[in-house]
């Protein structure tokens, strides 16, 4: 019972506590905050597995920007708590075991066929982000360039989407 | 050195609780924030294969999800407003126009 | 016993350096509010507090009694579990960001332990500080909502639109040190600085990089919502905006929170454009060692000239014994080689941070505020473009120079 098994089950849990909660909390600004909780928690993961460039922009963008423009959208629309809906009974009781069987069946799936993935040697060393960069604006460039034009178009569709009603003449 | 089977069966985990909130929640921003952390185990199990393969191209796929997800946060958040002017609620249920 | 302490060294000794940072800091922040009520008191004709204690130095000890003692009311209808994560997120992640920041260059060695000055020195360093300023838009906009009330929910919506802004502008500036340096980690940053000991303050990263400081300046200054950016928190404009409705501790929490990142971005500042720990001398110029010395002993001895003849007793015996000391440690710095040559990173250092420091309580006492949507497009349109601008000219400069 090393260091980073203890450092890695700790940050497991509170990831996994942090999916329950965002499933069980009735407000949804509990609800991301929770997502916020189970995103740090993978940040930590990252960073226990050396990606620490992969960690910072997860912090970075996922957590600092995409969360914060949910957190905004929540308290601009004001969403109060859910309310009671009529869901089936049947559904509750039959789904829940079904949904965590899934679960259990992708888990023992993965636990089962990955004894031959240990077949690369695991450093364990940071990876130098000179490299990752390498890599990003070489072999992935097209990609890359591909991204930046998907972000313009996603900016544009979301002003065009949120903005109100202009006068009809404007048509 | 802890084994990849660990961080692979967390992802599943993760990715089994995004469809479980996908499913049995109501609010449509809710069901939006369990696609995020859907996306996050997958990203989860990509960092972990590039670990274990000694490569790096894991983690680059993992920043252009990043970026996928922000796009499509931000467009989907546009969608929901306009639900939420059209509709006037945030109940998934409600949204139901279309139905015969 | 010692073999317990000799196996877990690292941890104790990061421990102990984590104790004795946030003393050091807290402490810090409240000489801080005295030194800005000082100052801006100073610019404005008028004496500051100067009643409780000899010059007002036990007043931040007052106003600390006073947050501690006051009541403390919960508004009703408070989501209770955001309104008490707030102002605990914001002094939480303020106060982390100063694990990452490098005092010293030397490390001090004791019974074979290598003790740097700094709690951590990352690989990313730079963006792990990138990564707390943007989850603390999250103190300040929960604060916001959860206080149910609409002076709060504006001020909090308006402030943290104003730092997601300007996040923006604040981490293209950066891009051009970076590329100068080649590496996050604020120690390499500055030891980039110093491959020429020779040229001194010329070395620094503030004559290639002009203009990404102004831009890295101006947007920590609406980072850390101060004057002339502090519309959503402005008395006249909001009420209190998103700390309205908090009481006395939650408002000193946001409080230390706020002059924590103040102090975390004067480190910032001297770190990636100053040099650092790194002084403006030449270092061949070695008579310049006894600086130090040379500002702290006629300090001391007109601290104590300005003791004896104060009005009051308290006054009368404090401040020459503080001068004493002042002056026994400018003696000391002389007479032991091997301590003043320690000192002198970490003394140009606190120099630099102090000069920002007081930049900023400048700025308070001078400059009016900006209106919200100027203070929008004022990000948007021009410190975006120019600090995008700074990138391009920087990587094109260091592209044609290595052809």
């Amino acid at each position: 019972m090393n260091a980073p098994l203890i450092v890695f089950f700790v940050l497991a849990v509170v990831a996994i506590l942090g999916a329950i909660s965002l499933i069980l909390q009735r407000h949804p600004i509990h609800s991301a905050l929770s997502l916020i909780v189970v995103m740090v928690a993978l940040a930590g993961l990252y960073l226990l597995m050396g990606a620490e460039f992969v960690a910072a922009v997860q912090i970075i963008v996922y957590g600092g920007a995409i969360m914060v423009l949910f957190v905004f959208v929540i308290m601009l629309l004001n969403a109060g708590s859910e309310e009671r809906t009529n869901i089936s009974k049947m559904a509750g009781w039959a789904g829940l075991p079904l949904a965590i069987a899934l679960m259990g069946f992708l888990a023992a799936a993965v636990a089962r066929s990955t004894d031959r993935v240990q077949a690369a040697a695991q450093t364990g060393a940071p990876a130098p982000t000179k490299a990752l960069a390498t890599l990003l604006f070489q072999d992935f460039v097209y990609p890359f360039e591909l991204t930046s034009f998907l972000i313009l178009v996603a900016i544009l569709g979301a002003i065009v989407l949120a903005q109100r009603d202009q006068k009809e003449s404007h048509l | 050195m802890i084994p990849t089977h660990y961080y692979l069966i967390l992802s599943a985990v993760l990715f089994g609780l995004g469809v479980i909130a996908f499913i049995f929640r109501r609010n449509i921003i809710t069901i939006f924030m369990s696609i995020e952390l859907m996306l996050n185990a997958v990203n989860l199990a990509f960092v972990a294969f590039s670990q274990a393969w000694n490569r790096l191209d894991g983690q680059v796929f993992v920043l252009f999800v990043i970026v996928v997800a922000a796009a499509e946060a931000a467009v989907g958040l546009g969608i929901i407003i306009l639900i939420q002017r059209n509709r006037q609620s945030l109940n998934v249920e409600r949204v139901d126009l279309l139905k015969l | 016993m010692t073999d317990f302490l000799a196996q877990h060294a690292d941890i104790l000794i990061t421990l102990v350096k984590i104790a004795l940072l946030l003393f050091i800091v807290l402490t810090v922040n409240a000489y801080l509010t005295w030194f800005e009520r000082k100052v801006v008191a100073h610019m404005q004709s008028r004496w500051g507090p100067h009643r409780v204690g000899p010059h007002g130095l036990l007043q931040p000890l007052a106003d600390g009694a006073k947050f501690l003692l006051k009541e403390d009311p919960t508004p009703a209808g408070v989501d209770k579990f955001t309104y008490f994560l707030a102002p605990l997120m914001a002094l939480a992640l303020a106060l982390t960001s100063i694990a990452i920041i490098p005092f010293g260059p030397d490390p001090i060695r004791v019974l074979g332990h290598d003790i740097y000055l700094g709690i951590v020195d990352l690989n990313i360093g730079i963006l792990a500080l990138f990564a707390i300023t943007a989850l603390s838009v999250y103190g300040v906009a929960l604060a916001g909502w959860s206080s149910n009330s609409k002076y709060p929910l504006l001020g909090g919506l308006r402030s943290s639109a104003q730092m997601v802004s300007y996040e923006l502008a604040l981490t293209m500036s950066v891009v051009g040190v970076l590329l100068l340096a080649g590496s996050f980690s604020l120690r390499d940053i500055i030891n980039a600085q110093a491959i020429h000991p020779e040229r001194g303050i010329i070395g620094w990263n503030i004559f290639p990089q002009i203009l990404g400081f102004l831009c890295f300046f101006i947007a920590a200054i609406a980072e850390t919502n101060r004057v002339p950016f502090d519309l959503p928190e402005a008395e006249s404009e909001l009420v209190a905006g998103f700390h309205t409705e908090y009481a006395s501790f939650k408002f000193a929490m946001f409080f230390i929170a706020e002059y924590t990142s103040m102090i975390t971005v004067s480190c910032l500042c001297a770190i990636l454009f100053f040099g650092g720990w790194l002084s403006p001398f030449p270092a061949s110029w070695t008579f310049t060692h006894y600086l130090p010395s040379a500002i702290l002993i006629p300090f001391g001895l007109w601290v104590v000239w300005d003791g004896i003849r104060y009005e009051t007793i308290f006054g009368r015996i404090v401040l020459p014994g503080l001068g004493t000391i002042i002056t026994v440690i400018g003696a000391v710095l002389i007479a032991l080689p091997f301590i003043n040559e320690f000192i002198q990173g970490p003394f140009w250092l606190l120099g630099k941070i102090l000069f920002f420091l007081f930049v900023y309580v400048w700025m308070r006492g001078t400059l009016p505020r900006f209106r919200y949507d100027q203070l929008m497009s004022f990000g948007w349109k021009l410190l975006l473009p120019v600090s995008l601008a700074n990138v391009v000219i920087t990587a094109s400069v260091i592209l044609l120079r290595s052809r």
